[in-house]
């Protein structure tokens, strides 16, 4: 209580608080804008930015997708769709790739579940369309030329499993693996 | 009067009708640039040059709104509430002398008339809110009636003085009498008139009848579509009435030096809505109680005093 008296004691004038709202405001008058005219100028937006989702291909030109359905698994609306097949040589890829924008939140799961890089978010926003239909991506649209944010990544080269050329600890940045029986008193 | 004078009368109607209409408008648009000049900001630029077509195109989008009556309101009441707020301040206009030979009526009782009208006024807010059948707007709707008897008493009072010095109920006179604008010989009187008057419109810090933080939108809060138009319009038009009203009772009115008297009017008119403008954007709302002291300890007293000493100083001096 007394505190409160003290403060009261210690403010200056009415008069003057309110010439000092008034000039506080009259000031910015000349301030720097905090808007921009959107559509002619844009802002710059961080590499990171969780935008349009893309699928990315490998340094040999290959898709890095290997239809885990993970992105598909930790998806909170459900938007990702997708259908496994296997090639001849084994290695898996999408038949199938489908997302819906008008369901997706752009929360970034999918590119945090996804094992091989394979799938990335874009700083890019701008894709209005008239209707919802339009609005889902299928595979050929979602698929880039691009290695996306990692370059000269190549999920082969870095997990251990046996491609051909490469047995299980060959490659960079991999050890071979332990043998349980040795490690046994 | 004969047929020829009767249409030109109308058409001078019709035309200062289009004419207020359109610079309540403009007032909108020059509202939001000027709040957002000074809100860092840079407000609508789209519809056209500088988006000096965006009242049209909020026109526009309003009245192509559904015609909504909610099923809860009193259908008749409802209605005619949101015509009576623009249709007094118009009124009001008539007697405003916008130069020294341009005016539409010069009562002998103007003043009183457009105090009566301002009264009035207040009448199409309350309905409105009443007539909502909605708690917000009936809150609202009380809040301006209190608001409007706590304000228009020392608003009328601080008009004596200036009513004394001029000898004369009519504007016309009164500005006729300002040689000397009556800001000087009644400083006190201004800012009272100038409070009372920012209180009279609803305009922030006294938009009580229309707090969004608390009342939603206030007495307008069931109105949509053509019918807020007319709620909207006759609060800006008010605005601009009050601006015009302390202009010919201050500010000289249409006295001023090398330029015409339209132009004179025009500035002191537009300086008073660019403060409107500014306070709206520099000072928070009153608390309610906040709004009732500052009414009758403040206003009320201080305007008794200035009619006092506006009486004593003319009975000595002006006499002789």
């Amino acid at each position: 209580m007394t505190w409160t008296k003290q403060m009261n004691n210690r403010k200056p004038p009415m008069i003057i608080r309110l010439w000092h709202s008034l000039w506080v405001t009259l000031r910015h008058a000349w301030a720097r804008r905090e808007t921009v005219s959107y559509p002619e100028v844009k802002r710059p937006l961080p590499g990171r930015w969780r935008g349009r989702i893309v699928l990315t291909r490998d340094p040999d030109g290959e898709e890095r997708c290997v239809a885990c359905y993970l992105c598909s698994a930790v998806c909170p609306v459900d938007c990702i769709h997708l259908q496994a097949q296997q090639r001849d040589d084994g290695r898996r890829y999408p038949v199938t790739f489908r997302i819906d924008f008008s369901r997706c939140i752009f929360c970034g799961f999918c590119e945090e579940a996804c094992p091989t890089l394979a799938i990335q978010l874009t700083p890019d926003f701008e894709m209005c369309e008239q209707h919802h239909s339009s609005l889902v991506y299928e595979k050929k649209q979602l698929l880039i030329d691009g290695q996306g944010k990692y370059p000269g990544y190549n999920f082969y080269h870095h997990a251990g499993v046996a491609v051909p050329g490469k047995t299980i600890g060959e490659a960079d940045r991999d050890t071979p693996p332990v043998d349980h029986d040795t490690n046994l008193p | 009067m004969s047929f020829t004078q009767w249409l030109l009368t109308f058409i001078g109607l019709a035309l200062v009708l289009l004419g207020l209409i359109l610079i309540a408008a403009l007032m909108v648009y020059g509202e939001r640039r000027i709040l957002a000049l000074l809100q860092d900001r840079l407000g609508p630029n789209r519809a056209g040059p500088f988006g000096l077509l965006q009242p049209i195109a909020d026109f526009i989008k309003l009245i192509t709104k559904e015609d909504f009556v909610p099923p809860f309101a009193d259908r008749m009441v409802y209605t005619i509430a949101p015509v009576i707020v623009p249709l007094t301040v118009l009124l009001s206009f008539a007697v405003v002398p916008m130069s020294n030979d341009w005016w539409l009526a010069d009562l002998n009782i103007a003043l009183l008339f457009v105090l009566a009208l301002s009264s009035l006024r207040v009448y199409g807010i309350i309905l409105g809110g009443w007539a909502s059948n909605s708690k917000y707007p009936l809150f609202g709707g009380l809040r301006a009636a209190a608001q409007m008897i706590s304000y228009e008493l020392p608003m009328v009072l601080a008009l004596m003085g200036v009513v004394m010095l001029s000898g004369s109920f009519s504007l016309v006179e009164i500005v006729a009498a300002q040689e000397l604008p009556f800001i000087i010989l009644q400083p006190l009187g201004f800012i009272i008139f100038l409070v009372c008057g920012i209180a009279e419109t609803n305009r922030l810090p006294f938009d009580l009848p229309e707090a969004e933080n608390e009342l939603v939108s206030g007495y307008n809060t069931e109105y949509g579509g053509i019918r807020f138009v007319f709620f909207y319009l006759g609060e800006y038009m008010g605005m601009l009435l009050i601006a015009a009203l302390i202009t010919v009772l201050f500010l000289g009115g249409w006295h001023g030096p090398w330029l015409p008297g339209v132009v004179w009017f025009a500035v002191k008119t537009l300086a008073l809505i660019f403060l409107f403008f500014w306070l709206r954007t520099s000072l928070p709302r009153l608390r309610y109680d906040q709004l009732m002291d500052f009414g009758w300890k403040l206003m009320l007293p201080a305007a008794l005093i200035n009619l006092l000493i506006t009486a004593v100083f003319g009975l000595f001096w002006m006499e002789n």
